[in-house]
């Protein structure tokens, strides 16, 4: 036991506060686990409300998942990233309780194909970057997540999980259980589509209020 | 598979996501940065997904509901401490459990280092495996009881017939001689674990004496 206290008192030199905290939970401090995973609360959030479109369903989830991931912090290893350890868990926690929600709905076998065919981009107007002072504002917030929950479910999943969540290709594809050529594909649609989609909110004047020069778009 | 050469639009916007990633090779690359300096529409395209990733990027983006944090170092905090009390509850058993374990292993084992040597101690042996209806004798004097018969009973003139189950009543013990190979068969099959299997009159030979006295 002294030996323990000794370790948590004085962690190796070099470890980071994740890595150190890391190492605690793993010896048993549970109590600081909320710590460790604070960080990452916001997008492990996102990540069940991609998949399951719902607030209440999202946080409970969330929360399931971060149990899980306390009740299996032992075998989570130091060559992987720890924010993705937790959005992986999250997004099978989240797959599985749509899984039983279908099940249950006895709703019809889900269309996991992609769509064949390019997409073909709607807009060209004059490119011209949103500054990111655009996301201080609520309404702009809230245009660009109606945008991404007007996309279809499997475009979403991967967008949100590469372009939001930061995860690459691979550890997407394995996530989400499926190939990594599905990913690609998938994921080149919901960008364009995004892209056509706040090029339409621009007529509507989502970014009435940026400075802009008039007659010009964002792209 | 594009055409390098003549790249055109369409091929742009199919590999566009594949350049985004830096997951194209560098003559491709080429082609297509060229095609981005003379083509307005796949500029746009280009820098409108660069927005879209860049925007949907940025942290701001995700919004949790009111309270999200609280409510998820709550029960967090509730999870640790199920996890604490059952584990404090199954090592509260264990502890029983395994000092049960442990004394039930070493009485196994004590047990297991007498049985090898029976004939040792052979007088000290109770009658086991002997059946109870088999016809013996014993004499006045002795302590053993006997196949009739036997070469080594003493006082030979002053025998009395009774049964197995009689003479271990009496006090008497197996003759290790004559009875020899009952006792062997006794110590053998305990070994193997028969023991219980195996007629015990010592058994009752207990409870009587026990009365007697």
């Amino acid at each position: 036991m002294a030996q323990l206290n000794v370790a948590v008192s004085n962690p190796e030199p070099g470890m980071t506060r994740e890595q150190e905290l890391i190492a605690q939970v793993q010896r048993g401090q549970t109590d600081l686990f909320y710590e460790l995973v604070r960080p990452y609360e916001r997008r492990v959030y996102a990540a069940a409300l991609a998949i399951l479109r719902n607030e209440t369903d999202a946080e409970d989830a969330a929360q399931e998942a971060m149990l899980k991931a306390l009740a299996n912090i032992r075998q989570f290893r130091a060559e992987a990233r720890f924010s993705t350890w937790l959005i992986q868990i999250t997004v099978n926690e989240a797959l599985m309780r749509r899984r039983r929600e279908r099940t249950r709905m006895t709703e019809g076998i889900e269309d996991h194909r992609d769509e064949v065919g390019e997409y073909t981009p709607r807009d060209f107007a004059d490119w011209r970057e949103i500054p990111s002072e655009a996301l201080e504002r609520k309404e702009v917030r809230q245009k660009l997540a109606e945008a991404l929950a007007s996309l279809d479910r499997k475009y979403r999943e991967v967008f949100v999980l590469r372009d939001m969540e930061q995860l690459n290709i691979q550890e997407t594809a394995e996530a989400l259980d499926i190939s990594v050529a599905s990913v690609k594909t998938r994921l080149l649609r919901a960008r364009l589509m995004l892209r056509d989609l706040l090029a339409g909110g621009w007529e509507q004047g989502w970014f009435s209020r940026l400075p802009f020069e008039k007659g010009t778009k964002p792209w | 598979m594009v055409n390098r050469e003549a790249v055109n639009c369409e091929q742009v916007w199919k590999e566009i996501a594949n350049y985004i990633e830096g997951d194209v090779d560098a003559g491709l690359r080429a082609v297509m940065d060229e095609h981005f300096g003379v083509c307005k529409r796949c500029k746009s395209v280009l820098q409108g997904t660069r927005n879209v990733i860049q925007l949907y990027g940025d942290e701001r983006m995700i919004e949790v509901p009111a309270g999200f944090g609280r409510r998820l170092e709550r029960r967090l905090a509730r999870g640790a401490r199920v996890r604490r009390s059952t584990w404090s509850t199954w090592s509260a058993w264990l502890v029983p459990v395994a000092a049960l374990a442990l004394i039930a292993g070493g009485l196994r084992w004590a047990n297991s280092l007498t049985v090898p040597h029976p004939l040792q101690s052979e007088h000290a042996q109770p009658g086991r495996n002997i059946p109870p209806d088999m016809v013996v004798v014993v004499s006045a004097g002795a302590k053993d009881f006997h196949v009739p018969g036997c070469d080594v009973i003493h006082n030979k003139e002053k025998v009395r017939t009774l049964t197995a189950k009689e003479a271990i009543r009496e006090g008497y013990v197996p003759c290790v001689r004559c009875m020899r190979k009952y006792l062997r068969a006794a110590s053998a099959a305990h070994i193997f674990g028969e023991a219980e299997a195996i007629v015990d009159v010592s058994i009752e030979e207990d409870h009587t004496n026990s009365r007697a006295r």
